[in-house]
């Protein structure tokens, strides 16, 4: 396995209050430094609640806005958008809003002539031959190519645009929340249809989403975002299911899951922080239980081997704070 | 708040420059040379001299910018030379005139034209819908001076109900009574367009609001019908009806040039175009600044209603 | 193609049409017309009344034939009006796309330059450039083109920023596409219907203007003469020749009056929210159109009862059974939870019941809606708002939008009170602060004098929730109400509603399309495809055995946290169009173990006790469930 995603350090700020002179009002960090490493063939899950920088992050990874500070290698190689030809081939993107990710006056063909002209300089007839190609992979048919968007269900949008991002011929996609615009049965199809083609084709996916069950599902690591850090990452299997973060753990048990009973698993602060006014140490200290003097004063940085936390006070399998369980013992 | 209105109020100083600027290189644009052409038929070699010296017009254009802007500033306009009056004098006692006839068809318009636009969208499909519709369609298809001319022929010919023209205040007579009598059609043909305008907008703005959910957690609170119309809805539409009105303000003064050649009225527009027609250039600029200034101010005012109709806007 | 044929619907437009292009056919052949010369005077022949000999429409102050010079006007105004459109539509659009496109500095210096054009009143700066420029037709049309090039360009730049943010321009420039490329394939085509909407509704603005410029005698300079210069040189006999006033004046408006209508035809023609219908304003209550007997009320226990209840949405010669029967009942105190996908008429079917459905274009076609026994489809407009609120609240799904932007929250839950019982301002206020706490809202004294944008998703749908509860109604029907929030939100606000529900005996409808919710907080639960209820019963009947193939595989097919990594079990195709239902099962061509029966009639829901399927073939055999 190699490392085909590096982000080192990767920050986003957004200046708020622009003037046409001088400095801005305030800045907003929707990505604090942020370091991952995606594995070829892996699905890396990332989940957080709205606003904690999702959608930011995954549009830094395709080039759409450009990072404030760190890195990001793409198979080895510092990310280079300079040149959108080459660029395009090595990752692609695939759109939360499936309709509005199509241009309602371009046929479908047009849309998907795009990448192949522009990326691959194909010829009429071998972009037909390669549309039609991946047409059959994702189980549309060809009529639809000389249809306009706003003919095509939300389902149906969504298999042209992972179409689209396919005829880039590129081995990574970012899916930024690619079925939570869909309905519930035809969010199992889109998603049996994305393994598949993972499958077939040897693809790394970034998968973000805002529903645990759906990340589980479908990722083989998971990392949580929180207030633009990535708080905790490991495993799939063991992220919900032990969660060492306590924010990790609070979302876990905030999911409304068939026969378990109703909990308000919050008692203390339920907002978040103010960008504006981010809070010192751990931004999570305001809602979080197990907060102590340290965590005003310290970030509290990822550690850990396979599943790392960034806590000052991290959970252990039963659940308590480690620090707790060991004094006992 | 109050900081708010001083924030614009600075905030209108560079777009009072910019408005200098742009009436100064329009003026720089006239052909030949620019004494010649301020003073027209009134070029003796005295005049010549003279201009050259209060507006420095042998310097290069920045610098003429400058002595231009400097003398406004100090409130000095120029002098007209077809009038053989102080520039600022002529302008002030024009606009008052024009105040009169445009803000009376401002307040004609806001008023008949949010009405209609309500009710329009209120009844929208109902036979009130279809006659403002209707009304509204011919308001802003028709010319405001042809419209002018008609009243006149019906109402002042025919009918004999208000004067033509001959005001008595602009000069120096007249009591209320003879003002509102001169003020009736001019107003009233100034307000027609601006009120189809204000009343199409008002429709459509209305129409959208209406569909908001929030209307519908008004009436799902049980509200009453007349209280969602004209409280919720028209509350909300308005913060897209406000800015038009701003906009419609500078039609209504644009208008009014029409109007008072139409009807006599001793205004800023008809000093205005007799300025052109005279080619007393000094008349024209000095006319020019001062209203675009006034108009400015007026949006400012604007801005502050809105800010105080709509807390999301920081203040 | 789609565009002429409803552009000719529009009877309105159509008619602006004909008259238009008669105008412009008219202009267009007018140095072929056997006319006078316009411009030959003939003193002797001054102020001849139409119909006069040789003179059709008269003559004017100069005895020049009013006919010659009114077709050769016409021609000079069109002419001047449709090309001052086109540069202003052409340099604006321009000016536009740049800045809206770029955005950020360029936008910033650009934006800034218009506003200072649009400080004017337009016809201070048309005035200004006429008085450089001196008088004169050409000159006239450079000054009304230039003054409008801000219009347009704060048009479509505003139109720009929206496209140049739309995700389909971010997929365009992952396929490699440079600027250019994108705005010459990706914007453009898509701002090409506002600047033609933007032309259209302003033509007739810049014929009048200049027109205008002409009448002040600033335009066209005798002996040419367009429309408007011939009204002002008409002006001075206004009241001895009214004629030659009429003739130009009626000219233009006939012109004028033309395009607006045509460009009004136009603008509802190309653009697409006009097209669909949707800007239409809803009427206080649902029109009720009750076709064939109405249901008795059943259950007597029920406090709300929903039976055979049938909502439609007529669009244009389509009609969509958005509800097609809905049997529902919840008694007091009982949480009762309506499940199913998008589209399936759990929002129309909560809507029906205070007749809240916009209308046009729902109709409640059939059923009954019993409230304490009382059917309340066709009730009086007045009475159904009566109990608006008071006995029957909502709660809705986004609460930024369900809340009055510009009210307070405070004023809208005194609003609440205070429409159902006369109570003092202060009272009121009083009792919405306890309202406030009684939903945890921390600081409720000071957060009453909120707006809605100042407080955060779950603080709002709080406030939703405390007016739901302002007059203590009978039934609150809550439609995804936890939807728009975060899972930690949504966890709070559902606690809070089933502690609320134990304390007042409330009966809550709730609905939603996450099983997770339903189980945790409904005791029953009825679960709708495509506008008809295909299971009912309690919930952990439902959940653990459901009957109906569609439930139980919609169960599966949605992962459940805990499950670990796999395969999901996908149900193939789509839920049905509701427009456009086939006989029998609407699951049929969905399902595994549809057969011939199940597409023929009607299939009713049927069971034992509480429970209750509409399937021939059930999954498993019901039991009578118990609450
Ligand atoms: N104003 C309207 N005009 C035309 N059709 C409508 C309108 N409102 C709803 N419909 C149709 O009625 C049907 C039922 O819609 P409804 O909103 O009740 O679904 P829902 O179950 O609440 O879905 P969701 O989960 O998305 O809220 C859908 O087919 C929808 O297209
Ligand atoms: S660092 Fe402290 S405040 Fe932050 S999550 Fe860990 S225990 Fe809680
Ligand atoms: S009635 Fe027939 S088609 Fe419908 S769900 Fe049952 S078995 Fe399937
Ligand atoms: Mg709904």
């Amino acid at each position: 396995m190699s490392t085909v995603l590096k982000l080192d350090g990767l920050t986003k700020s957004f200046p708020v209050g622009k003037r046409l002179l001088g400095k801005p009002r305030g800045v907003v960090h929707a990505v604090q430094p942020v370091d991952l490493e995606v594995q070829q063939g892996e699905t890396l899950g990332i989940v957080g609640e709205s606003g904690c920088g999702k959608s930011t992050l995954a549009r830094m990874l395709v080039g759409l806005l450009p990072p404030t500070g760190g890195s990001i290698e793409i198979n080895g190689a510092p990310l280079d958008n300079a040149d959108p030809a080459e660029f395009g081939k090595k990752i692609q993107y695939v759109f939360q809003d499936p309709i509005s990710s199509l241009n309602p006056r371009k046929t479908i063909r047009q849309v998907m002539e795009a990448p192949l002209k522009r990326l691959h300089g194909m010829t009429r007839a071998a972009r037909d031959k390669r549309i039609a190609e991946i047409f059959a992979s994702v189980n549309l048919r060809e009529e639809f190519l000389e249809r306009y968007p706003h003919e095509f269900s939300g389902g149906q949008a969504q298999r042209i645009g992972i179409a689209r991002a396919l005829a880039a011929e590129a081995r990574i996609l970012i899916l930024d929340e690619p079925v939570s615009a869909l309905d519930v049965s035809v969010q199992a199809q889109v998603l049996n249809l994305l393994a598949d083609l993972k499958a077939e084709l040897g693809l790394t996916y970034l998968f973000i989403s805002h529903d645990l069950a759906v990340v589980e599902a479908v990722s083989d690591r998971v990392a949580v975002l929180y207030f633009g850090s990535v708080v905790e990452v490991g495993r799939a299997e063991d992220i919900f299911r032990a969660p060492r973060h306590p924010y990790t753990k609070l979302l876990a048990n905030s999911a409304p899951v068939v026969g378990r009973a109703l909990t308000a698993p919050e008692g203390r602060e339920t907002e978040l922080p103010d960008p504006l006014n981010p809070p010192s140490g751990c931004a999570f200290r305001a809602r979080c239980p197990h907060a102590t003097e340290l965590c005003a004063r310290e970030v509290p940085q990822l550690s850990g081997e396979d599943h790392r936390a960034a806590c000052h006070h991290p959970l252990d399998q039963s659940g308590a704070i480690e620090t707790e369980v060991s004094s006992q013992g | 708040m109050t900081g708010y209105i001083l924030k614009r109020l600075l905030s209108a100083v560079p777009v009072l420059l910019g408005i200098t600027v742009i009436v100064f290189l329009i003026m720089a644009l006239i052909p030949g040379d620019p004494a010649l052409a301020i003073l027209g038929a009134y070029a003796t070699p005295e005049n010549v001299a003279k201009i050259n010296r209060d507006l420095g017009l042998d310097a290069p254009l920045v610098a003429r910018y400058f002595i231009w802007l400097g003398n406004m500033l100090t409130g000095d306009f120029g002098t007209s030379f077809s009038l053989n009056r102080p520039v600022i004098d002529e302008v002030l006692d024009r606009f008052s005139a024009t105040l009169l006839l445009a803000g009376t068809s401002f307040l004609l318009c806001t008023l008949l034209g949010i009405a209609a636009g309500v009710i329009s969208a209120a009844k929208q499909y109902g036979w009130a819908d279809k006659g403002i519709t209707f009304a509204v369609l011919l308001g802003i298809s028709i010319p405001s001076f042809f419209l002018g001319m008609m009243m006149i022929l019906i109402f002042a010919v025919e009918l004999r109900w208000f004067p033509v023209s001959g005001m008595k205040m602009a000069y120096g007579g007249g009591g209320f009574a003879d003002v509102a009598n001169h003020l009736v059609m001019p107003a009233f043909a100034l307000a027609v367009v601006a009120t189809g305008v204000v009343a199409r907008l008002s429709r459509s703005a209305m129409l959208e609001v209406l569909r908001q959910d929030f209307i519908r957690t008004a009436r799902a609170k049980g509200v009453r019908e007349g209280r969602v119309v004209w409280g919720h809805a028209l509350r909300a539409a308005m913060v897209g009806i406000i800015p038009v009105l701003g906009i419609q303000a500078g039609f209504v003064l644009s208008g009014a040039v029409y109007i008072e050649m139409v009807f006599q009225w001793p205004g800023v527009g008809r000093m205005l175009v007799d300025a052109i027609l005279k080619r007393d250039i000094l008349l024209v600029q000095g006319g020019v600044v001062f209203v675009a200034a006034c108009y400015v101010l007026f949006n400012i005012a604007v801005d502050v209603a809105q800010s105080l109709l709509d807390p999301r806007i920081k203040t | 193609m789609q565009f002429l044929t409803l552009l000719m619907r529009n009877r309105l437009a159509a008619a602006g049409g004909i008259v238009l292009s008669l105008v412009v056919l008219l202009a267009l052949v007018t140095p072929l017309l056997p006319l006078a010369n316009p411009d030959v005077t003939d003193t002797a022949n001054r102020f001849l009344m139409p119909g006069a000999q040789g003179h059709l429409l008269g003559t004017d102050h100069l005895g020049r034939d009013l006919l010659a010079r009114l077709l050769h006007g016409t021609r000079l105004s069109l002419a001047v009006g449709f090309a001052a459109a086109f540069f202003a539509a052409f340099f604006g659009a321009a000016i536009g796309i740049i800045a809206g496109y770029f955005g950020g500095r360029t936008d910033n210096l650009i934006m800034r330059g218009v506003d200072m054009l649009m400080a004017f009143p337009y016809i201070l700066l048309a005035l200004a450039i006429v008085a450089a420029l001196g008088p004169g037709l050409t000159n006239a049309l450079i000054a009304v083109a230039a003054v409008n090039i801000p219009f347009f360009a704060r048009n479509i730049r505003g139109v720009t920023v929206g496209l140049a943010h739309k995700e389909f321009v971010d997929a365009a420039r992952l396929a490699g596409l440079g600027h250019t490329r994108i705005i010459l394939t990706e914007i453009l085509p898509n701002v090409i219907p506002v600047i033609v909407i933007a032309m259209s509704t302003t033509i007739g603005w810049m014929i009048l203007e200049t027109a205008g410029l002409s009448f002040l005698g600033l335009g066209s300079q005798p002996p040419q003469a367009d429309l408007g210069s011939m009204l002002g040189e008409a002006r001075g006999a206004l009241i001895t020749n009214p004629h030659t006033s009429i003739v130009p004046g009626a000219m233009i408006l006939v012109i004028v009056m033309g395009i607006n209508l045509l460009g009004d035809g136009v603008r509802d023609a190309l653009d697409p929210r006009l097209r669909s219908g949707a800007l239409t304003r809803p009427m206080p209550a649902t029109r009720v159109e009750r076709k064939g007997t109405i249901p008795d009320q059943g259950d007597g226990e029920a406090v709300l009862s929903l039976r055979q209840l049938q909502t439609q949405f007529h669009v244009k010669n389509r009609i969509y059974k958005a509800v097609g029967g809905v049997d529902l009942k919840v008694a007091p105190g009982e949480c009762l939870g309506v499940i199913g996908e998008s589209g399936s008429g759990k929002s129309v079917t909560a809507l029906s019941v205070m007749g809240l459905v916009a209308s046009p274009p729902g109709v409640i076609t059939g059923g009954a809606v019993y409230f304490q026994g009382e059917d309340l489809v066709g009730a009086p407009y007045e009475h159904l708002r009566s109990l608006r609120g008071d006995k029957v609240a909502y709660i809705f799904q986004d609460p930024l939008a369900t809340l009055h932007p510009l009210y307070k929250v405070g004023d809208q839950l005194i609003e609440a009170i205070r429409v159902h019982h006369p109570v003092g301002r202060s009272e009121a206020r009083a009792r919405a602060v306890a309202l406030l706490k009684q939903v945890r809202i921390p600081n409720a004294e000071s957060r009453i004098d909120s707006y809605p944008h100042e407080m955060s998703g779950g603080m709002r749908q709080r406030v939703g929730i405390a007016m739901a509860l302002a007059n203590d109604p009978e039934v609150i029907i809550a439609d995804e109400p936890t939807t728009a929030l975060d899972v930690t939100v949504q966890a709070q606000i559902l606690s809070l509603l089933d502690e609320l529900r134990r304390e007042r005996g409330l009966a809550i409808v709730f609905i939603t399309h996450d099983f997770g919710v339903v189980a945790q907080l409904c005791d029953r639960v009825a679960v709708m495809y495509a506008g008809r209820i295909v299971e009912t019963g309690p919930t952990e009947a439902v959940l653990n055995a459901p009957a109906h193939p569609y439930t139980s595989r919609l169960i599966a097919c949605v992962p459940e946290l805990g499950g670990g990594r796999r395969r999901l079990e996908a149900i193939p195709g789509l839920p049905p169009a509701v427009d456009r239902l086939e006989p029998g099962c609407a699951f049929a061509p969905r399902c595994l173990k549809a057969s011939a029966a199940c597409r023929e009639g009607d299939i009713a829901l049927e069971g034992p006790g509480m429970r209750a399927v509409r399937c021939i073939h059930p999954e498993a055999e019901l039991e009578e469930g118990v609450a």
